[in-house]
């Protein structure tokens, strides 16, 4: 996969689309977003990005996705829908589409694509395993490392910030102890609805960079190795990681000096102090540069009351410069593979990660891994899976070699229900994906 | 109140300093977590990531607080908050009363399984409830209104107010009703001429208990209302996601309309006292 | 909850000699006073509570099991969350409870400024546990409030971790402080309304035979109280069982406890039957918790009632 954020400024696409000649109010748009709930950022979305469209749009930021799915799934139980559009994270369009509670935007999709290049890897996304399109791709983020400029004094001799291995990230864990007497790496540990994403960075970091893959893998010796490495750099991660859920506060009070974490988690370090922090690339281990994007798409419920205002708000905000307004205020990146968010009329905080999303995407020994694919609503368990598994190892001090297969146990259970097939980088299955 | 006439106590001089202490200590307690959130919200943004951390604001902003209060949205919320209190409080009473009258009075079989369900409704995780009741709250075409989160946080509100209804009923010697009732009034009009009139600080409390849960209650107000949030449903939607200076100035905004209202019933928790002494 | 209420008393009267005429308006009192109550109980909370618990023993596919009650002891880390669940109520509830009633005490006797002070103590009230979490969060990370005080008194010379991961003395002090701090104030205001309703002349009674303050607290206020206090522990213990907001935020997974196991398997897993298996040991553990405080602190009615 590629994720097309391409440094070249480009061709400036013409605001309005093919779609956009209707000028006439499309009346109010209820408007359901799990993204954009930070106060400062709802507000740039009311005032920046919406206000200029010909209705009116409630842009409702008060659920969570975890939230939200429940509420959506209830109303479609009920057949009584008053969303007209969902703005959503992958993971969370699942069930809704498992439980047919979203329209196939087939159509709206092959419109919108006459003017504007959507990032292909993601629309496939939206289709969710089927040959429907259930959601427009949105936005789009990944995931990476913010590192204090305090902490390059210790970086282990030779080592280049912007090209880490997981050893080398582990000894200036190491170095930084040695010199301050802190420990000074930081995870997103924690857990429950302010939850942190350390299952992220292990399905799509460690994993893929140590074994190749996500699942195949899980208990291979190589899979030994990895965990081996995460409790060396547990060792000298802050002991407090299994309380942060948004790693841009520890790193802006300082408890921690390098973090990894989504880049919407990490962006207010470096909007609010840009001269203290750099976003750089992931770390790779022996088999590459694993690393794993997300997407946020729009989504119409069965039965939306006002159907022509979402459909013509999904088209007003897919417009190649409503786009890049949307980047600056979230903090995520554009899903249109002509608007560049890079360079020098870049948005504050988001230019800095561009660049190291560049870098990552571009890494020699670039390793994409995808969201799990096909879990359906396994999906939540899977992720639990990997979190249990760095539970027992890193803060259990449990023997890897047990709990690797204990846990495969459970992983492949949950591949078995869903009857998920490998999905990339793990090979392609004929069957049912097996952990090796 | 026949504690009005209570005479004066004479306690030795030890004694009341010990007490001081106490209650200054409590006091402090008490206070200092609420003054650290007033001084994170009334700071700039950064300053919230300061270490060593002040222990005032310097230099004092608005920023952060202004910012909040003038978010899209916040100030129906704070009214769609009060209205929905004001309903649990009604509700909760009208319907704890009788039943804490019942459970005080009456000897009756299944008395304390009574009084088990009562509990146990507080004992039943609301979060798992979300589903169920919104699909209900669907169907009765009550979904995302101000009563239906009323009626959830009754539901909340209710075991509490019984319970307390409950005992403060007991407390009020039978014979004032009997007394009343020999005298030809009927059991209903000496409830309400004696019993009510001598249990209005016990109820007051429970009114106040009804009100602050509805007030701080998220979760039910979260998934009930969504075009129509409440003040803590629209800030706990900002909360957990937005950045700290912000939590702090929404901390803060929770808690400043609730100090006013606790000052308001304060008479009602504690007037008893305050007849007693003066 | 409106079911079980006809047919037992018609049992009752039955086998009550004092009263001989069945279906007396006295009796059926009590039952018409409960209903409101009742039905709007059954319909917003018992139907729905109902069709979520059946969700335990049920499969994905709708089919009944016991499996998920398996599953859930399997779970990772249930057994500490239970011990940690566990451990914080233990420490919780006495230390609130008796803070609150010194508190109470103290309200009673009369101090400089008692007002200010009782409208301060009630505050917590009013403070829901999302900003409590959030401001002894800010009291005990490592870079907060407490060890910057520590440090410019010179008494550490790097930030201490009381919330790491393996500091469960920290964890668990850090949250019971919390869980105290925001609690206390409810206890306390129930344990005042009991005082309240002491009649003085028991006390002035006490006092006139030479009884000290001590003395008439123990014999006097505290067996007096004990119907407010079974009120205020139940109360307090069975919302103790759901503690949430506050070890969120301050022990995130550091420290397991079930209520916020049960809200992961809800928002973060998605598994519907697990969090309804863990609300009915939630569920069950308060019920017992309850049913103690009915039994060791049994009420003398007639004391009040005759």
């Amino acid at each position: 996969m590629l994720l097309l954020i391409l440094a070249c400024g480009g061709t400036p696409a013409p605001s309005g689309g093919a779609t956009a000649s209707t000028q006439t109010d499309v009346g109010k748009v209820e408007f359901l977003s799990s993204q954009g709930q930070a106060v400062n950022e709802a507000e740039g979305m009311r005032k920046q990005v919406l206000a200029g469209f010909n209705g009116t749009t409630d842009f409702n930021t008060s659920l969570t996705g975890a939230q939200m799915v429940p509420k959506l799934l209830a109303e479609h139980q009920a057949s009584k829908v008053d969303i007209d559009l969902v703005g959503d994270i992958h993971g969370d369009m699942v069930p809704l589409q498992a439980a047919g509670a979203l329209q196939d935007l087939t159509p709206l999709l092959e419109k919108l694509q006459k003017d504007r290049k959507f990032n292909s890897q993601l629309v496939a996304y939206g289709k969710m395993g089927t040959q429907k399109q259930y959601y427009i791709p949105w936005l789009q983020a990944t995931y990476m490392m913010v590192v204090n400029k305090k902490a390059l004094q210790y970086l282990p001799k030779g080592a280049d910030v912007s090209g880490l291995t997981y050893d080398q990230l582990a000894q200036w864990g190491e170095n930084m102890l040695k010199g301050t007497g802190e420990k000074k790496i930081g995870i997103p540990a924690a857990t429950g609805s302010r939850g942190g994403l350390l299952s992220r960075f292990l399905q799509g970091y460690v994993y893929p960079s140590y074994t190749g893959g996500e699942v195949t893998g899980f208990k291979s010796p190589e899979a030994v190795q990895a965990w081996q490495m995460v409790k060396r750099l547990w060792a000298v991660t802050n002991p407090q990681s299994t309380n942060y859920g948004f790693m841009q506060e520890p790193l802006q009070s300082g408890e921690v000096w390098v973090a990894w974490d989504h880049q919407a988690r990490l962006i207010d370090a470096l909007k609010n102090l840009p001269d203290q922090f750099q976003a750089v690339p992931a770390p790779s281990g022996p088999k590459g540069l694993g690393f794993m994007s997300v997407v946020a798409g729009l989504a119409i419920p069965v039965g939306a009351p006002n159907q022509k205002g979402a459909e013509a708000l999904i088209d007003y905000l897919t417009r190649p410069d409503k786009q890049k307004k949307t980047t600056a205020v979230v903090g995520f990146f554009p899903v249109l593979s002509d608007v560049s968010v890079s360079g020098k009329d870049a948005p504050p905080g988001v230019g800095v990660e561009a660049e190291a999303a560049i870098k990552q995407t571009n890494a020699k020994k670039a390793l994409p891994a995808l969201l799990p694919v096909g879990l359906g609503a396994k999906d939540g368990e899977f992720s639990k899976t990997y979190f249990d598994t760095f539970t027992r190892i890193a803060l259990h001090n449990e023997d890897i070699q047990t709990v690797l297969s204990d846990e495969a146990k459970l992983l492949q259970a949950l591949l078995d229900t869903a009857k998920a097939h490998c999905w990339p980088p793990d090979p392609p299955s004929t069957g049912t994906c097996q952990v090796k | 109140m026949s504690a009005a006439i209570r005479r004066p106590r004479r306690r030795a001089t030890p004694q009341r300093q010990l007490a001081y202490a106490a209650a200054g200590l409590i006091t402090a307690f008490m206070l200092f977590p609420l003054y650290l959130i007033a001084v994170a919200a009334l700071q700039p943004r950064t300053a919230v990531f300061d270490y060593p951390r002040a222990l005032y604001p310097s230099p004092f902003s608005i920023e952060s607080m202004a910012f909040f209060l003038n978010a899209t949205g916040i100030l129906p919320a704070l009214g769609r908050s009060l209205v929905i209190g004001v309903m649990t409080v009604v509700l909760a009473l009208a319907l704890g009363c009788p039943a804490g009258y019942a459970v005080a009075r009456y000897r009756f079989a299944g008395r304390d399984l009574v009084q088990l369900l009562i509990v146990s409704v507080r004992a039943f995780p609301i979060l798992i409830l979300a589903i169920p009741l919104a699909v209900t709250f669907i169907n009765w075409n009550l979904y995302d209104s101000v009563l239906s989160v009323a009626l959830v946080h009754t539901v909340m509100a209710l075991p509490l107010t019984i319970l307390l209804a409950a005992s403060v009923f007991l407390r009020v010697p039978s014979e004032l009703e009997e007394a009343a009732m020999s005298m030809g009034t009927s059991r209903f009009g000496a409830v309400w001429r004696i019993v009510l009139p001598l249990s209005r600080q016990g109820l007051g409390a429970a009114a106040l208990f009804a009100f602050v849960l509805s007030w701080n209650e998220v979760f039910a107000a979260a998934v009930l209302t969504v075009r129509n949030p409440t003040l803590p449903a629209q800030i706990v939607g900002a909360l957990g996601q937005s950045p700290l200076p912000f939590r702090f100035a929404g901390g803060l905004a929770l808690t400043l309309p609730a100090l006013v209202f606790i000052f308001f019933m304060r008479p009602y928790l504690f007037s008893a006292f305050g007849q007693a002494r003066s | 909850m409106s079911g079980q209420v006809e047919a037992p008393a018609l049992r009752e009267a039955a086998g009550r000699p004092r009263r001989a005429v069945r279906f007396s308006r006295r009796q059926l009192e009590p039952y018409a006073l409960l209903a409101p109550a009742a039905i709007f109980m059954t319909l917003f909370f018992a139907w729905p509570a109902v069709q979520t618990l059946l969700i335990a023993f049920q499969k994905a596919n709708g089919s009944w099991t016991l499996d998920n009650f398996g599953a859930m002891a399997r779970d990772t880390d249930f057994r500490l969350a239970l011990r940690n669940t566990l451990l914080v109520l233990v420490l919780i509830i006495p230390i609130e409870t008796t803070i609150a009633l010194l508190m109470a005490v103290l309200a009673q006797s009369r101090l400089f400024g008692r007002d200010v002070m009782l409208y301060i103590w009630s505050i917590p009230l009013a403070v829901s546990d999302l900003a409590a979490g959030l401001v002894w969060f800010s009291i005990f990370t490592s870079h907060g409030y407490l060890n910057s005080v520590l440090q410019d008194l010179h008494l550490i010379a790097h930030p201490v971790g009381f919330l790491d991961y393996n500091n469960l003395g920290g964890l668990v002090t850090a949250i019971v402080l919390a869980e105290v701090w925001r609690s206390m104030s409810l206890v306390m205001v129930i344990i005042m309304s009991g005082i309240q309703a002491i009649p003085p002349e028991l006390d002035e009674a006490a006092e006139s035979l030479g009884a000290g303050a001590w003395q008439r607290f123990w014999k006097v206020t505290l067996p007096l109280l004990k119907p407010t206090l079974q009120v205020a522990l139940i109360l307090r213990t069975t919302t103790a069982f759901q503690v949430f907001g506050v070890v969120l935020a301050l022990a995130g997974s550091a420290l397991p406890v079930l209520a916020v196991k049960s809200e992961s398997w809800v928002t973060e897993y998605r598994n519907y039957q697990l969090a309804a298996t863990y609300a009915i040991l939630i569920l069950v553990l308060s019920s017992l918790s309850t049913v103690g405080y009915l039994l060791f602190l049994r009420t003398p009615r007639e004391v009040f009632q005759r």
